[in-house]
C-alpha cells in the first residue's frame, strides 16, 4: 500500500507548486508512512507516500527509467514482476532496483498503455512521460487500489484519496446531490461520480491519459461471461481447476519482503485462503479477527476453530458499541463517502490490531462472494427469476422459505408481505437491474428523510440507470446470475467493499490487503463455471466448498452463510455514546448541511434510542447510519476541512527537482 | 443427455443436498417424499436445479409425484422434456 498524488499542467509550463505536493503527500501519509518522495518539473509534479513491502532498500519512489524520461508514482503490487523482469531484460531493459515499480516503468516503455494487460496485481499508478509530455493514470481490473482526479485551474490533479486533491484550497468542496441519491439507492455512486462535485473516480479496469491538453480514456478489462455454460463437464473438474488457480493466486500474494498475515472472519472464504496459505507455506502464520460483544454479530467460535485447525497464532480485537461510535468519525474521514452500515468500522479497528502486531500485509477472502455466487442477492435473483418464468405459479414463490427459513412466513399475512417484497419488479427480468430491485427499493427508503430542496435537486436523476451505462454488448444475452454478478462487482464490490470497507479502512492504519479471489485469472475462470454449479440448488458457492471439502473442518463448509455485519444504530444510542452524535443530528447542524429534514431525523433518533437494546428494521438502521455518516462527511470535508501542513523538504527521501 | 447420465447427476444432487445421514443411501426407485428425503420446499429446490442444469422449464401442473418422486421418475421426466 502506498499513496500517490500529483498534478500535470494541461498546457504550457509554470514553476511547480512544491508546497502543494508536500501537503498532498501529508494528507495521505497514513497510506505510506515509511518514506516520502516527490518529483518536480515545470509541467508535472508527482508525490508519493510509501509503505515499503518489496525491495525495502532501493524501491524508493518516484522512480524513473534509464534516461530519466519516464517517471512513476505507484500504489499497489504487481505480483508477477518476477516473471516479467527477465522478459524485459531480454528485450534490452536495464534494471537498477529489485522493485516491482521499476518493472512497470520498463513494461510501459516496451508496451505502452497495453502494459497493464500483462500485470497480475492490484494497482493504481501515474506515469509521467517526459518526452511525450503526457500523463497516464490507470487502475487495476477490479478496483482494489483507488485513483481520483479532477481537471481544474488548467491542471489535471490526481490522488489516491480525495482529501489530497482538496489540499489545493482553490478547489471547491461541495457535495454532489446526485451522488448521494445514488448512494442512498445502490450503497455507492457510479464512477466517475463521487460524493464531491467535480471530483472524479477513475473506474476499475480503465485508464486516462492527458496529452497536449487533451484527455483520452479507455478500458482494458472488464468481467466477461459466456452466453452458455458447459454442464456436461462435471462439477468436480471445475472444483479442481478452481483450487489450482486459487492456490497459485495465494502463492503470488505471499510475495513480500515483510511478513504476511491473514484475516479470519469465521466464514468460508477467509478459511479457504488461510488453509491455502498453510499449504503453500508451512512456516508460522499469524491470523487476525474481530470479535463482537453483541452475540448477534459474533463469530469468534468459528474463528477459533479455524485458527486451531490450521495451527495459526491468532489475534483478536473486541468490538463493542462504544468503540464503533468513537471510531466512526475517523472512519468517515477515511471512506470519504456516506456509508449506510457501520460494518467498515470494525475492519478499521482490525487493521489497527494488525499494525500493533507489526504487520503490513494481510490476505483476505474478499471477492469470493461476488465471483462464486455467495450473496443472498444472488439466491434471491435465482428464486425471483425461477418465479418470473411462471409468475402466476402458486408454488414457485414458496422457495423463498428455503432462503429465509427463520423469517415468519408461516402466517398468511407475513408470507404475503414477503412475497410482495420479492415479487416487486418480477416483470422486469429483461432490465439490467432486475437482480438489484429488492436492494434498491429497501435502500431508497433513506430518501424519505431528505429535505424537499435536496429531493428536488435530484428529481430528474434516473438513479436506477446509474450503473446501466456502458454495459458490455453481450450483457443482455447473459444468464441472470452473471448479470447480477457483473452489476454487484461494479457497484457494491468496487464502490463499497473494496473501498469503504476495504482499502480505505486498512490504509488508514497503513495496512495492505491482498485478495486471491480477485486474481484476474481466478475471476476469469470463475466466469466460465455454470451458474447451477455456483449455486447448487440453493447451496451457495458450492463449487468452492467442493474444491476445499478435504481441507476445511466440516463445520465451516456446512455452515449457513452469515453475512458480515456490525451493530448499526444501536452503537450510537447508548447512555455513554459520544456527544458528537446528538450534536450532528440537531436541528442547527442539520440545517447547515440542508440535506435532511430535522423533524423526521429527530423522530428517527428517538425511535432508535427507544430500541437501544433490540433490533430495528433494516430501513431504520440504514437511514440512521446513512444520515449520521453524511453529516460527518459534510462537517469534515465541506464545513471545516483540516488543511494538512506543508512538509519540509527534509521529510522527503526522494526530492527530484528538474524545474528551471 | 441420456437417461443414465441424468439420473447420476440427479442422484448426486440429492445425495449432497438432502441426505445428511451418511449411513443412508437412496436407491433410484425410493420415494423421496415417503422416505422423508425431500419436503415440499426441497422439491422446489430440486426443480430449480433441474431447470438450471438441464435447460428445461417445469410447469406447476407437472409438479406431481409421478414426475418427481424418485430418481428414476425424475430422470424419465427430464429425458421426456428434453426430447419434446
Amino acid at each position: 500500500m502506498c499513496g500517490i498524488a500529483g498534478y500535470f499542467k494541461l498546457k504550457g509550463k509554470a514553476t511547480p507548486d512544491r508546497e502543494l505536493i508536500t501537503r498532498m503527500v501529508n494528507a495521505i501519509k497514513h497510506r505510506g508512512p515509511d518514506e516520502f518522495g516527490a518529483y518536480f518539473d515545470n509541467v508535472c509534479s508527482l508525490g508519493q507516500a510509501r509503505l515499503s513491502i518489496i525491495d525495502l532498500s532501493t524501491g524508493s519512489q518516484p522512480l524513473c527509467n534509464e534516461d530519466g524520461t519516464i517517471w512513476i508514482s505507484f500504489n499497489g503490487e504487481i505480483y508477477n514482476y518476477i516473471e516479467l523482469r527477465p522478459e524485459l531484460e531480454k528485450l534490452g531493459h536495464v534494471f537498477k532496483t529489485q522493485s516491482d515499480t521499476e518493472v512497470i516503468v520498463h513494461a510501459y516503455e516496451q508496451w505502452g498503455r497495453d502494459c497493464v494487460k500483462r500485470f497480475n496485481g492490484q494497482f493504481a499508478f501515474a506515469i509521467y512521460n517526459k518526452s511525450e509530455q503526457s500523463l497516464f493514470l490507470v487502475r487495476d481490473r477490479m478496483g482494489i487500489r483507488p485513483a481520483f482526479y479532477t481537471i481544474q485551474n488548467g491542471r489535471f490533479y490526481f490522488a489516491s484519496e480525495m482529501k489530497s486533491i482538496f489540499c489545493d484550497p482553490s478547489i471547491p468542496r461541495r457535495l454532489d446531490m446526485r451522488a448521494l441519491d445514488e448512494t442512498f439507492s445502490w450503497w455507492t455512486s457510479a464512477p466517475p461520480r463521487t460524493p464531491f462535485e467535480n471530483i472524479n473516480e477513475l473506474e476499475a479496469g480503465t485508464w486516462i491519459e492527458v496529452k497536449n491538453g487533451e484527455i483520452t480514456k479507455g478500458r482494458y478489462w472488464q468481467m466477461d461471461f459466456p452466453e452458455s455454460f458447459d454442464y456436461s463437464r462435471p462439477i468436480e473438474d471445475y472444483a479442481a481447476e478452481l483450487k489450482e488457480l486459487l492456490t497459485d493466486a495465494v502463492r503470488l500474494r505471499l510475495r513480500a519482503d515483510v511478513p504476511v498475515g491473514a484475516y479470519l472472519s469465521g466464514g468460508l472464504d477467509s478459511a479457504v485462503i488461510t488453509a491455502l496459505i498453510r499449504q503453500v507455506d508451512k512456516t508460522r502464520l499469524e491470523t487476525f479477527s474481530v470479535t463482537f460483544d453483541d452475540d448477534a454479530f459474533d463469530e469468534s467460535e468459528f474463528q477459533k476453530q479455524m485458527a486451531e485447525h490450521l495451527g495459526t497464532s491468532h489475534h483478536t480485537v473486541s468490538c463493542d458499541y462504544k468503540s464503533i461510535a468513537e471510531s466512526f468519525p475517523k472512519v468517515i474521514w477515511h471512506t470519504e463517502r456516506p456509508i449506510i452500515r457501520t460494518a467498515p468500522t470494525p475492519l478499521y479497528l482490525l487493521s489497527g490490531l494488525v499494525r500493533e502486531n507489526d504487520f503490513k500485509v494481510v490476505l483476505t477472502g474478499e471477492g469470493s462472494d461476488e465471483i462464486l455466487g455467495g450473496y443472498d442477492i444472488y439466491k434471491e435473483t435465482v428464486i425471483r427469476a425461477f418465479w418470473a418464468k411462471n409468475p402466476d405459479s402458486e408454488i414457485r414463490p414458496k422457495l423463498l422459505k428455503k432462503l429465509y427459513p427463520t423469517l415468519p412466513v408461516s402466517g398468511a399475512r407475513a408470507k404475503f408481505y414477503l412475497e410482495q417484497f420479492y415479487k416487486s419488479g418480477l416483470e422486469k427480468t429483461g432490465e439490467y437491474y432486475f437482480s438489484h430491485i429488492p436492494r434498491f427499493n429497501t435502500t431508497s427508503k433513506i430518501k424519505d428523510f431528505l429535505t424537499s430542496e435536496a429531493r428536488n435537486a435530484v428529481a430528474e436523476n434516473d438513479t436506477i440507470m446509474a450503473f446501466g451505462n456502458d454495459l458490455p454488448e453481450k450483457f443482455d444475452s447473459w444468464h441472470h446470475l452473471p448479470r447480477a454478478q457483473f452489476l454487484e462487482s461494479k457497484s457494491l464490490l468496487a464502490g463499497y467493499l473494496l473501498s469503504s470497507q476495504g482499502d480505505r479502512v486498512s490504509a488508514a492504519n497503513s495496512i495492505e490487503g491482498r485478495f486471491p479471489f480477485l486474481d484476474h485469472r481466478v475471476v476469469e475462470f470463475a466466469s466460465t463455471i455454470p451458474p447451477g454449479y455456483k449455486i447448487w440448488g440453493l447451496n451457495e458457492k458450492y463449487v468452492l466448498k467442493k474444491a476445499m471439502l478435504s481441507d476445511l473442518p466440516k463445520e465451516i463448509t456446512a455452515r449457513v452463510k452469515q453475512p458480515y455485519m456490525a451493530p448499526d444504530s444501536n452503537s450510537f444510542v447508548q447512555k455513554d455514546s459520544p456527544e458528537y452524535i446528538t450534536e450532528l443530528l440537531s436541528e442547527v447542524e442539520l440545517k447547515k448541511s440542508g440535506l435532511f429534514n430535522p423533524v423526521a431525523v429527530s423522530k428517527l433518533y428517538k425511535k432508535c434510542s427507544r430500541f437501544a437494546d433490540s433490533h430495528l428494521s433494516f430501513k431504520d438502521n440504514m437511514s440512521f447510519v446513512g444520515i449520521l455518516s453524511t453529516q460527518l462527511l459534510h462537517q469534515q470535508f465541506i464545513e471545516s476541512f483540516p488543511m494538512p501542513e506543508n512538509l519540509p523538504k527534509t521529510a522527503f527521501s526522494v526530492w527530484h527537482d528538474e524545474s528551471q | 443427455m441420456e437417461k443414465q447420465k441424468i439420473s447420476e447427476k440427479v442422484a448426486q444432487f440429492i445425495a449432497e443436498q438432502f441426505v445428511f445421514d451418511e449411513e443412508l443411501s437412496i436407491s433410484n426407485d425410493d420415494s423421496l417424499l415417503e422416505s422423508g428425503t425431500i419436503d415440499s420446499t426441497g422439491i422446489l429446490e430440486l426443480v430449480l436445479f433441474l431447470e438450471e442444469n438441464f435447460s428445461m422449464s417445469v410447469e406447476d401442473d407437472e409438479l406431481v409425484p409421478d414426475n418427481l418422486d424418485s430418481i428414476n421418475k425424475i430422470a424419465d421426466f427430464v429425458a421426456r422434456k428434453n426430447a419434446a
